[in-house]
């Protein structure tokens, strides 16, 4: 039993604050990826060590922090509709292979169906064919579409949608043109 | 290989319903499997297994991938695995790379200078690769899950293929946790899963032809960090090798048949 013990506690599953350890050993930055990115911050930790189903009160709580995070701009939210298509179509930003500093994109079409023209669209996401159509235009939807690209987690902390504004993926006139390719009437995303 | 592509985007046009587009997909895999250029690799691999190399001027033909010296049939389908002599789980690039060190006096720095390759100059891991793998053909993967290293590795590499961090807070269960999803046009495996993770791994180290490389695991890896937003893994690390582990061992059973050709 002595003997046996060890060797069972090896073979025990790896806590988050383990795994970090051995990536911050078998990692290396490289670009812009730097290494303080396999560093959980507080959601990350909670969503990793729950399977994404955090408990409720928690949730709220680290939500609502998120929230924080969003700076929603003066004014209206609805930029250019075609520039948003070009940046729902742009996958780059933030990989060692992009230059640091460079405009990358949303990378929408991975995950979302969008304007009905483009069939490769993936299906992580919900297809988000006639949003603005079934949803509406008005400041409150577009204060949500502008906080969820921003920040998704503020609205679903274990979601799995990059939080594209936080992170400077993209940024506050790049994420103005989404919500009008979503959300104006005359965006190909709600013919 | 253009030909190739527009072939494949003009059968895309012509299908309109996503189920004829599948069917098309299919269809496409199979016409690319049939003019693999994989044989050629696995010969250019097996002139670099025989050639005196480094500063011993020895060839690889002693090195041990598991099934003794110089051994390979099935060598690759029951890797990764234990080796005592390292006192560490190897997966096959790793195992390779100790015996360019060990048998050929190379030092690690040279042997991992140029991993992976590109279109133009594909890498010495990617030749003997495509050629060690092929003699495991028709075999069970059967990766080492017994030793206590192994099951360590087994554990880690199912934290890492759920654990979140990196600039877009993914993790590998991000796109290969859930059943009928697509990135893009690409549907995902979910390599959790037995079913999904046998002909994924059954077809690994493999040819891409949408441009033109042949990639091994530790690429596949690699890659997949570099879009989940990471920095990026040590070649041969213990992370990269856990991972390797995880996935292998979910495989187990299935017979190799590789390298495969993809997209």
């Amino acid at each position: 039993m002595r003997l046996l013990l060890p060797l069972l506690l090896l073979a025990a599953p790896a806590a988050a604050q383990d795994v970090q350890k051995v990536l911050q050993r078998d990692f290396h930055a490289r670009g812009q990826a730097t290494m303080d990115r396999v560093v959980q911050d507080g959601l990350q930790r909670v969503c990793t060590e729950s399977n994404d189903r955090p408990p409720a009160a928690l949730a709220k709580q680290l939500e609502a922090d998120q929230l924080k995070t969003i700076s929603f701009p003066q004014g209206s939210l609805m930029g250019d509709w075609k520039s948003g298509e070009r940046i729902a179509q742009n996958g780059r930003g933030l990989q060692w292979t992009d230059p640091a500093g460079s405009t990358g994109g949303g990378s929408c079409y991975n995950c979302h169906q969008l304007s009905p023209q483009e069939a490769s669209h993936g299906t992580l996401g919900p297809s988000l064919l006639r949003f603005g159509a079934t949803r509406g235009n008005g400041p409150d939807m577009q204060r949500y579409v502008y906080g969820k690209i921003y920040n998704a987690k503020a609205y679903n902390l274990c979601s799995q949608m990059p939080r594209l504004g936080y992170t400077g993926t993209l940024t506050p006139e790049q994420i103005k043109d989404l919500v009008a390719l979503l959300l104006d009437p005359a965006s190909p995303v709600n013919k | 290989m253009s030909r190739v592509l527009l072939f494949l985007l003009g059968l895309l046009a012509a299908s309109a319903f996503a189920q004829d587009t599948k069917k098309e997909i299919q269809k496409y895999q199979q016409m690319i499997a049939e003019g693999s250029p994989v044989e050629l690799f696995e010969l250019e691999g097996e002139a670099l297994w025989k050639k005196p190399q480094g500063p011993r001027n020895a060839s690889l033909e002693k090195c041990d991938l598991g099934q003794g010296p110089g051994v390979l049939k099935g060598a690759y389908a029951r890797l990764p695995r234990y080796f005592k002599d390292a006192d560490r789980v190897m997966d096959l690039e790793t195992r390779l790379l100790h015996c360019m060190t060990t048998l050929q006096g190379r030092s690690r720095d040279e042997a991992t200078k140029r991993v992976f390759g590109n279109e133009n100059q594909p890498s010495e891991m990617e030749y003997l690769s495509a050629y060690i793998a092929a003699q495991s053909r028709g075999m069970k993967l059967a990766a080492g899950s017994s030793h206590p290293k192994e099951k360590e590795a087994y554990e880690l590499g199912r934290a890492l293929f759920f654990h979140r961090a990196g600039g877009w807070d993914m993790s590998c269960a991000s796109c290969h946790g859930e059943e009928n999803k697509r990135i893009r046009m690409q549907d995902l495996p979910v390599l959790s899963k037995k079913e999904y993770a046998r002909p994924i791994v059954a077809t690994w180290p493999a040819y891409r032809v949408s441009n033109s490389q042949f990639k091994t695991m530790q690429w596949r890896i690699n890659d997949c960090y570099r879009q989940m937003r990471y920095p990026e893994p040590n070649f041969a690390s213990d992370a990269t090798i856990a991972l390797n582990v995880y996935l292998t061992v979910t495989a187990a059973g299935e017979p190799y048949r590789g390298p495969g050709t993809k997209r």
